[in-house]
């Protein structure tokens, strides 16, 4: 099996071309999104909140707009089009072929990650005219962008495979990704949390991911970005290891 | 060689028996008939062929490939036309049979898409978004998709459902053509003149399980005899007659416009007898017409035996 075979290329391809020609949906619309977020909170709270030292509130808020996008984004392209095709009935075309596991998985996580990082470069571009920004260590911006969104990705495979209708996605979304996203420290540090919530947000992976990618903007976080990037590889080992097995499965792809 | 082998396939949905075990072997070459009413089990059974459903019990393999164990090797052997009308809405139908070349990891492939869309009657579509084709077109490409990889085994799980005179005509000259030039075709269909047509071996299937299998040749010698076909003027049909009766053209409403029935008799001498029975009866003979016997006569003959509980295979 070969990871850059012609059966991966062409579903990834294919992913990639789906939300291409939807582009005002799949990326124009999260962009204005995130920049509504910017004007409108970076306007109240600016001024009011000084979360690293030397650091302002719109800059800070910054990358944690683009993570947030660049998340929601990842999961919305693989769950989307997966659930999209098991309700219309086409996935049939991508069950037929002989295509492996983990060129399904991989195709559908990849694009997901480009359009992650699509939808994540373009708030930044718009977003960064609004602060003063620094690139501290880029690296761990690239490495926390790229396993964030191949997270997302693949929770996004999971939900896809496992939903049944639109609004069990729709609730996956709503009560499990935007929760966990919004209380992952995008508009705040956990720092200024009591106690209790700062205990409980170690809890969501999602945090490490938005803290390590902070890191690489002003070399400051909450913990130390090799603490993240552990948590993180290791969340994304288990959730690759699950939709694996689901794909192996054929949970409720294959009856 | 074998094209398609089930062994035992058995399969249950929430206690409901699809499959109840059952074993084909399909030669290759071969132009093989599945037939059965619905709820047959049929397309449970080109799902399993084609890996979309794994069977309980039993295996089906493909040029020897297991469907399940090495599905990729199996996968290649084999094209599948499935019965539902599925469509890709993002892309045009050249854009739908590269990404399907892609999927069995051919690529540049363009030379014999150009061909099948040729054959299918879809080069002037070949730029066109699938959701602008109406259902005939998008039968087509679903057809094209099915044999992207040159597949040495062809399943069409009803391909002329609803479609008009046309593409049947289109559809069943390219694939008599794919037949000839060696590759295994499987047909689904409730058109048993299709069947009867194109099969060389058929297998009837009746509540998940196989009640006939044989030649065509072999089926249509099973039922020795013709039907006379009488439309009565005047009158009924006489209780004497009844179980010649192989169609009650009238769903039990005799009498009228729609007064037909369909006779089984063995010899032509039989004519006389059955006309004096209706004479004393009555009944006044308005036309009649004698038919030799056809595949839907031995498919119904073989379906009311197999509820009556007579093996038939």
């Amino acid at each position: 099996m070969s990871f850059v075979s012609v059966g991966f290329r062409t579903l990834f391809y294919k992913e990639m071309l789906r939300f291409w020609k939807v582009a005002t949906q799949t990326i124009a619309a999260p962009i204005l999104t995130a920049m509504l977020y910017l004007l409108i909170f970076g306007h109240v709270l600016e001024g009011r909140v000084e979360v690293y030292p030397g650091v302002s509130y719109t800059a800070f808020l910054v990358p944690g707009l683009v993570m947030m996008s660049v998340l929601q984004n990842a999961f919305a392209n693989s769950s989307s089009s997966l659930i999209q095709s098991k309700i219309t009935g086409n996935l049939v075309f991508i069950l037929l072929p002989p295509l492996s596991h983990w060129e399904i998985l991989l195709a559908y996580v990849s694009a997901s990650v480009v359009r992650g990082l699509v939808v994540g470069a373009g708030v930044f571009a718009i977003t960064a005219w609004f602060a003063h920004l620094s690139f501290a260590a880029p690296l761990w911006i690239i490495v926390f962008a790229v396993l964030g969104a191949a997270i997302l990705g693949t929770l996004g495979v999971i939900a896809g495979i496992w939903a049944d209708k639109f609004d069990q996605l729709a609730a996956f979304q709503n009560f499990l990704i935007m929760p966990a996203t919004f209380l992952a420290g995008v508009f705040y540090s956990i720092h200024s949390l009591p106690g209790f919530w700062q205990a409980v947000s170690h809890f969501n992976p999602f945090f490490y991911m938005i803290d390590g990618f902070r890191h690489g903007f002003f070399g400051q976080s909450d913990i130390s970005p090799w603490t993240s990037l552990a948590i993180v590889s290791a969340f994304f080992a288990v959730l690759a290891a699950v939709a694996i097995n689901l794909l192996q499965r054929g949970y409720k792809l294959r009856h | 060689m074998t094209a398609i082998q089930i062994n035992s396939v058995e399969k249950s949905y929430k206690g409901f028996k699809a499959l109840k075990g059952v074993s084909l072997n399909i030669e290759q070459g071969e132009f093989f008939g599945l037939l059965g009413p619905n709820g047959a089990g049929k397309t449970t059974l080109i799902s399993t062929i084609a890996g979309l459903i794994r069977p309980d019990v039993g295996s089906v393999k493909i040029h020897g490939h297991d469907v399940v164990t090495d599905f990729r090797e199996a996968r290649k052997h084999l094209g599948v036309v499935p019965q539902e009308l599925v469509f890709d809405p993002f892309f045009t139908v050249r854009e739908t049979l590269r990404l399907q070349s892609g999927y069995y990891g051919i690529k540049n492939n363009d030379g014999w898409i150009d061909e099948i869309m040729h054959n299918l009657d879809l080069t002037n579509k070949a730029d066109v978004n699938m959701r602008a084709l109406s259902g005939g077109m998008k039968r087509r490409v679903l057809v094209a998709q099915a044999l992207v990889h040159k597949p040495p085994v062809i399943v069409l799980d009803e391909p002329t459902a609803g479609v008009d005179v046309e593409l049947r005509q289109t559809l069943w000259k390219f694939i008599s053509r794919l037949n000839r030039e060696g590759h295994t075709v499987v047909l689904t269909t409730h058109y048993l003149e299709e069947a009867e047509a194109m099969c060389q071996r058929v297998a009837m299937l009746k509540l998940g399980e196989v009640v006939a299998l044989d030649s065509m040749q072999g089926l249509l010698r099973r039922v020795s005899g013709s039907q006379l076909i009488v439309h009565l003027k005047e009158g009924t049909l006489p209780e004497g007659l009844r179980p010649l009766v192989s169609h009650d053209e009238n769903d039990g409403q005799a009498g009228g416009k729609g007064n037909r029935y369909s006779l089984r008799i063995n010899a032509p001498g039989e004519v006389e007898a059955i006309l004096a029975r209706l004479r004393e009866s009555g009944a006044v003979v308005d036309e009649m017409q004698m038919q030799q016997a056809d595949l839907e006569d031995i498919f119904l003959q073989i379906m009311g035996d197999a509820k009556a509980g007579k093996g038939a295979l």
